[in-house]
């Protein structure tokens, strides 16, 4: 009976085993539909995840630089870190389906929602980034703005971290996997376009260490991606494919070229600021790239499937396999 | 069929919990082996609850089933799979008889498959009981329904209210709760839309409804029907299944009455038999809404291995931390590095 066509409503259950690491063979779904859902996220969430990032690493290093004596750059990271902080709280309030409800989100205080704690934690870090300019405009109540500068250092480390726990903490394979890397990749985006914006706003000869920074954030930002992605194995290939592959794709270029150029621009301004442009278009395309294939990877049925499957047949799933 | 489906102390008459069962923990037993795939549950729950159509209603061209998958504007779905001889789990993997010969084996009269392959035909005098049938053609040769081996899988799905429930534990607003009953409902005047519960089911239920629609911008999902429990009353779904397919009651008395119909069917033959949902040691703690199916959870779209992901939330939050670590520690390195 091997002449019968495909089985209807399933995919074969050939399993083009190719070799390569985490890539489990094929397994039937229905009618090739998703499992899950794609997310309901629009274009606000990757921009930000970007002025999140820009913003919580601006204060990151206004604060080191205000303790290490670099009080020009230290006071421009800090209008940085303002500036994009204010960003933030219409970005996600645009992005929620209900718009007027915003304020639900201070309802209740979730650790096991990692928006529910974002929520506060931007909340605390907004107030503390902006108070600190407003204060040092004010130039009165200096203990204070001290005060604000280190909270807003504090928490401006976790700010441009959490978002990729954010993402982690949901059922998409190509996100949830990632939950190691996902916030160390942001994490670094953030520092290399906190840095290239030090960089191209600062007065001359005061952006060097943003310059070593931004360095720094753009050869970690590569590292790490690769990393995530080696690691993802077959659910981390959406990374190659379509919308996600294309954003993906310009942001190794962008963050390579602008960080090579940063790298040699020590002495040469110009080439420093050419390189922060691109660093500073690197790391944006690299959130579109992660929320991208979110999308991409809910809708193939076997990102969720193969992986299930192939946990149950090794015996490590969380259910027994069927009674076979 | 008898109506031990409901011979339980915490069901009344109709089915539904008697007044006082809050606290005990009530759900779904959907024993897909009787499902006819009638979708008198999607009506059901559609009228009762008045989910407002769908946008994106369409002919799906794979099967009867044209609702295609569970969302915010369907709260059941009724999924068809048609299996030809040897396709099934079971036969293909050499494993056991197709499923043919169970029915012809279920001599007991309990499996519910005795007319399997048989057609009982139209009672004598009927219009049209003299016509002689015509044998359906499959793969280009006559075969007889008894011979052919074809089977329908149907399979009436449905939130499954489990144990930990990702969409409740990441809901940033507390809208989303868990009822007297143990159900998980979302409260819609307190959703404001942010959607990572949409993000966060790992079965691919709940889902924000579309601007426009009443309630739209909300999630939404099955509710177990909760306004119905309060007033005594069984689900709409389940009141309205014609063949006790779906099954509501008490947890506990549902998971032993799906062990003792799961070793029936294992013992007449049927080949692919599991319950899907029903260990509370799994990995979401166990579903409230659970299902007995007759192959593997992926042919009906359900995922084999689901997972909670907020058990992760530890290593989460951790790698959260050794990141924001690491970008003070760069910063410092920048700051202090170099010789200024």
């Amino acid at each position: 009976m091997n002449a019968d066509p495909a089985p209807l409503g399933e995919v074969a259950a050939s399993a083009p085993v190719d070799g390569r690491v985490g890539h489990p063979p094929e397994v039937r779904s229905y009618y090739a539909r998703p499992v899950i859902k794609e997310p309901a996220w629009t274009w606000e969430v990757p921009w930000y995840l970007f002025a999140g990032g820009l913003a919580g690493c601006s204060s990151v290093l206004s604060l080191a630089a205000r303790l290490a004596g670099h009080d020009a750059l230290a006071d421009r990271a800090r209008l940085i870190a303002a500036g994009a902080v204010v960003a933030c709280p219409p970005l996600l309030i645009s992005d929620l389906g209900r718009p007027a409800r915003f304020y639900n989100m201070l309802r209740v205080f979730k650790p096991t929602s990692v928006m529910s704690v974002g929520s506060w934690l931007l909340a605390a870090y907004s107030t503390a980034a902006a108070g600190a300019v407003g204060l040092s405009r004010w130039g009165r109540l200096p203990r204070l703005r001290a005060v604000a500068d280190t909270a807003a250092g504090g928490l401006g480390a976790v700010m441009a971290t959490y978002t990729g726990g954010l993402m982690a903490d949901t059922s998409i394979p190509v996100w949830h996997e990632a939950r190691r890397e996902l916030p160390i990749l942001f994490g670094s985006g953030g520092l290399a376009s906190a840095g290239s914006a030090a960089v191209l706003l600062s007065p001359r000869g005061s952006a060097e260490p943003a310059r070593r920074l931004a360095v720094t954030g753009a050869g970690s930002e590569l590292v790490v991606e690769n990393v995530m992605r080696r690691r993802l194995g077959m659910v981390g290939e959406v990374y190659e494919r379509a919308e996600a592959g294309r954003y993906h794709r310009a942001a190794q270029v962008a963050t390579l070229l602008g960080g090579g150029a940063m790298a040699a621009g020590r002495h040469r301004p110009w080439l420093a600021r050419l390189g922060a442009v691109s660093v500073l278009v690197g790391s944006l395309a690299q959130r579109w790239s992660v929320f991208k294939a979110g999308f991409q990877s809910a809708r193939d049925p076997q990102a969720t499937l193969a992986p299930q499957r192939a946990r149950l047949n090794r015996g490590e799933g969380h259910r027994e396999s069927s009674r076979s | 069929m008898t109506h031990s489906a409901h011979a339980s102390d915490q069901l009344n008459h109709a089915g539904g919990p008697v007044p006082g069962s809050q606290g005990t923990r009530f759900g779904f037993f959907t024993d897909t082996s009787v499902c006819i795939g009638c979708k008198a549950c999607e009506v059901a729950c559609k009228e009762w609850n008045q989910v407002p159509e769908r946008t994106d209603t369409g002919f799906t061209g794979d099967s009867m089933d044209n609702t295609g998958d569970l969302g915010a504007d369907a709260w059941r779905h009724v999924a068809f799979i048609e299996q030809p001889h040897g396709h099934d789990a079971m036969s293909r993997a050499g494993l056991g008889p197709p499923i043919i010969d169970a029915a012809r084996h279920a001599g007991n009269g309990r499996a519910g498959l005795e007319w399997f392959g048989q057609d009982p035909g139209l009672p004598p005098g009927a219009h049209g009981a003299e016509a002689i049938p015509q044998l359906p053609v499959f793969n280009g040769e006559p075969a007889s329904p008894a011979e052919d081996g074809f089977r329908w899988l149907m399979s009436s799905d449905v939130c499954k209210h489990c144990t930990q429930a990702a969409c409740l534990e990441v809901c940033p607003t507390g809208a989303i709760f868990y009822t007297e009953f143990d159900t998980v409902v979302v409260q819609d005047d307190v959703c404001n839309g942010c959607g990572y519960c949409v993000t966060a089911c790992p079965y691919g239920v709940i889902e924000r409804r579309s601007p426009g629609q009443p309630g739209g911008g909300g999630a939404f999902k099955c509710t177990l029907c909760y306004d119905r429990m309060k007033g005594s009353q069984q689900p709409a779904c389940a009141q309205a299944c014609p063949t006790d397919s779906i099954q509501f009651g008490p947890l506990e008395e549902l998971r032993a009455r799906a062990d003792v119909r799961a070793d029936e069917l294992i013992e007449a033959g049927v080949p692919g038999v599991q319950l899907y949902g029903h260990d509370p040691s799994d990995g979401v703690g166990g579903n409230g809404a659970f299902f007995l199916l007759l192959d593997e959870p992926e042919v009906y779209g359900l995922p084999p291995d689901p997972v909670t992901p907020t058990r992760n939330l530890g290593e989460i939050w951790r790698w959260i931390g050794v990141a924001a670590a690491g970008v003070v520690a760069a910063a410092g390195a920048a700051v202090l590095g170099g010789d200024r």
